[in-house]
């Protein structure tokens, strides 16, 4: 059961970027921008699928990729809070990409030498993906922080909306604690200092500093979402609802 | 995606070019030579081709936004991230068309506010709303369908970084419009409500479709010099009737109906009669009076201005950077 959750999870965060970021598809600040942001939507959207297929095929009720991410309900998802924000302005939707990317990293790094092949596989092809998206994500932080005024204030404002959302990521639960038993888990705590640390160099290349510190916002693991993801899935899963049964 | 010249007539600026120059031009493009950017070239010329390369390149930026409609809400993750690469290849092509308008002499910028302010034009098809998932496949099959009819002759355009943008693009164009076939397929097989999707949106799309291969032969002023100029080579009229003739068959195939009364086999041409576009909505569209055309301008317009202050401090980032390095060295 525990095992189920662990890759939903990941296939959840993914899915819930992914389509987040498809928002912008032909509305970005160039064309540049909008086919780098569409490339991160794609391999965000690929890894929700072999996720949430591993989730399926582990739980073994007969639901596939797609009976988990267009059939269940806000309470049933379990991404982090911070891949369901809003795309704000564009250096909003960096501030997310930027905090989730590297923390991404380090996550498939780790999952990728998991003795779970199964989980092992999709992460060592997706860590190839996701160093690109923490670079991307990154350049844009020092271009921003480093440009004009205006675009300084707005990265600041956009980190700053997404800060509270930073510490979910490496909370451990009873789940986490399960997947590593069971030779598929990361211990995320552990992935912190790292992630401080990266953020921390990328911010001073940027002219920036981090963000004060403040009480996290939790509860996207367990399915206590914010308001933002009922809207997210009630369009994404829009047709899936409105026509019971048929396939497309 | 779309290559039907909609604007007015060409002016004769030729009269002041050299005429021996111009006669050297005309007979390497009658040999079928590719004409390439430090060529001499007659101002009416680069001019034509300017505007059908642009016209081109908004036609792609602009097209991402009927499909952009239903990326968000795409029936399954399969669809979803079809959608999503074919959107993100319409922009692609959008970049090489405007690069390739650029060896002409005029920047991306300057094409970009051409569209913003109405002075050019795009497809008048992205001027018709998408409406149901069906419309997805719909456009793939019909709007890249004809699409690929007006591009394949363009491979052999006469103007070279045109030319070889456009190999590129029909590539691509063809997978999409597989893509968009495959997809009225599995609805014209599926519950009575797809069927109904499938048949609603062809019965909108078609008329709009057969409108992208532009106005009558009759009524198209610059046919003749672009054809004389291998920038265009088979006219209207023969692309229609071709996108015509190709695509009845394929309908007819998945069950569904074209909306024409008038369509029919002639043995004897060869070909199917078909009934008049209507033409008066066409140069309505062409005027921007298409029913949602407003809504694709405030589109470009707002994502433009949005992305004001990011274009800008890519660039004053880009210039802190590069004194900073001159200052090191």
């Amino acid at each position: 059961m525990s095992l189920t959750i662990y890759a939903q999870r990941l296939g959840d965060d993914s899915l819930i970027l992914g389509q987040r970021l498809s928002e912008w598809c032909g509305h970005a600040p160039a064309i540049e921008v909008d086919l780098s942001l569409a490339n991160v939507a794609l391999d965000l959207i690929g890894q929700a699928s072999h996720f949430l297929g591993l989730a399926g095929a582990i739980e073994g009720k007969g639901r596939d990729a797609d009976a988990l991410a267009f059939r269940r309900d806000v309470m049933d998802f379990t991404n982090c809070l911070l891949v369901e924000q809003p795309n704000g302005d564009f250096a909003q939707t960096i501030a997310r990409q930027f905090l989730f990317s590297h923390y991404q990293v380090l996550f498939l790094e780790r999952l990728a030498a998991a003795q779970d092949e199964r989980f092992a596989a999709i992460a060592a092809k997706a860590l190839k993906e996701v160093s690109y998206h923490a670079t991307l994500a990154s350049d844009w932080v020092v271009r921003l922080g480093d440009g004009t005024d205006e675009s300084k204030a707005r990265m600041i404002a956009g980190l700053d909306w997404m800060w509270r959302f930073a510490d979910e990521l490496f909370v451990m639960d009873d789940v986490d604690a399960a997947a590593i038993t069971a030779g598929a888990g990361v211990d995320k705590a552990a992935l912190r200092p790292a992630w401080d640390q990266r953020i921390d160099a990328v911010l001073a290349d940027a002219g920036l500093v981090r963000p004060a510190a403040r009480r996290a916002t939790l509860g996207g693991r367990t399915g206590r979402h914010s308001e933002h993801l009922g809207h997210l899935l009630s369009e994404m899963q829009f047709l899936q609802r409105a026509y019971p049964g048929a396939t497309w | 995606m779309y290559t039907t010249d909609l604007s007015g007539k060409n002016k004769a600026e030729a009269v002041s070019e050299d005429a021996a120059k111009v006669a050297a031009f005309e007979a390497r493009v009658a040999n079928d030579e590719f004409i390439e950017p430090k060529d001499w070239m007659p101002e009416a010329y680069r001019k034509t081709l300017i505007r059908q390369i642009s016209q081109h390149a908004h036609s792609e930026i602009v097209g991402m936004l009927p499909e952009g409609n239903w990326i968000t809400r795409a029936p399954n993750l399969r669809r979803k991230a079809i959608l999503l690469a074919k959107v993100q290849d319409e922009g692609g092509h959008g970049l090489y068309l405007y690069a390739a308008a650029e060896t002409l002499g005029v920047s991306r910028d300057e094409m970009t506010e051409a569209l913003l302010s109405g002075k050019a034009k795009y497809s008048t098809i992205f001027n018709y709303p998408t409406l149901t998932w069906a419309d997805i496949g719909a456009i793939g099959w019909l709007v890249d369908g004809a699409a690929i009819m007006n591009q394949v002759p363009l491979q052999r355009t006469s103007y070279g970084p045109y030319a070889r943008a456009m190999v590129r693009i029909c590539k691509e164009e063809s997978f999409h419009q597989r893509q968009g076939y495959e997809i009225m397929m599995h609805l014209a097989q599926g519950t009575p409500e797809q069927k109904r999707m499938a048949q609603d949106a062809i019965d909108r799309w078609w008329w709009p479709s057969l409108m992208m291969f532009g106005p009558p032969d009759d009524k198209s002023p610059n046919t003749e010099q672009s054809m004389r100029w291998r920038i265009k080579r088979e006219t209207n009229d023969e692309l229609r009737q071709k996108f015509v003739d190709i695509t009845v068959p394929q309908a007819h195939a998945i069950g569904l109906s074209v909306p024409d009364p008038a369509l029919k086999w002639n043995e004897a041409r060869g070909a199917h009669d078909f009934g008049e576009v209507d033409w008066e909505e066409f140069y309505a569209v062409v005027r921007g009076e298409g029913p949602v055309a407003k809504e694709r301008m405030q589109a470009r317009q707002k994502a433009w201005d949005d992305g004001a202050w990011v274009r800008e401090a890519a660039r004053v980032h880009a210039e802190k950077r590069a004194s900073a390095k001159i200052a090191a060295e």
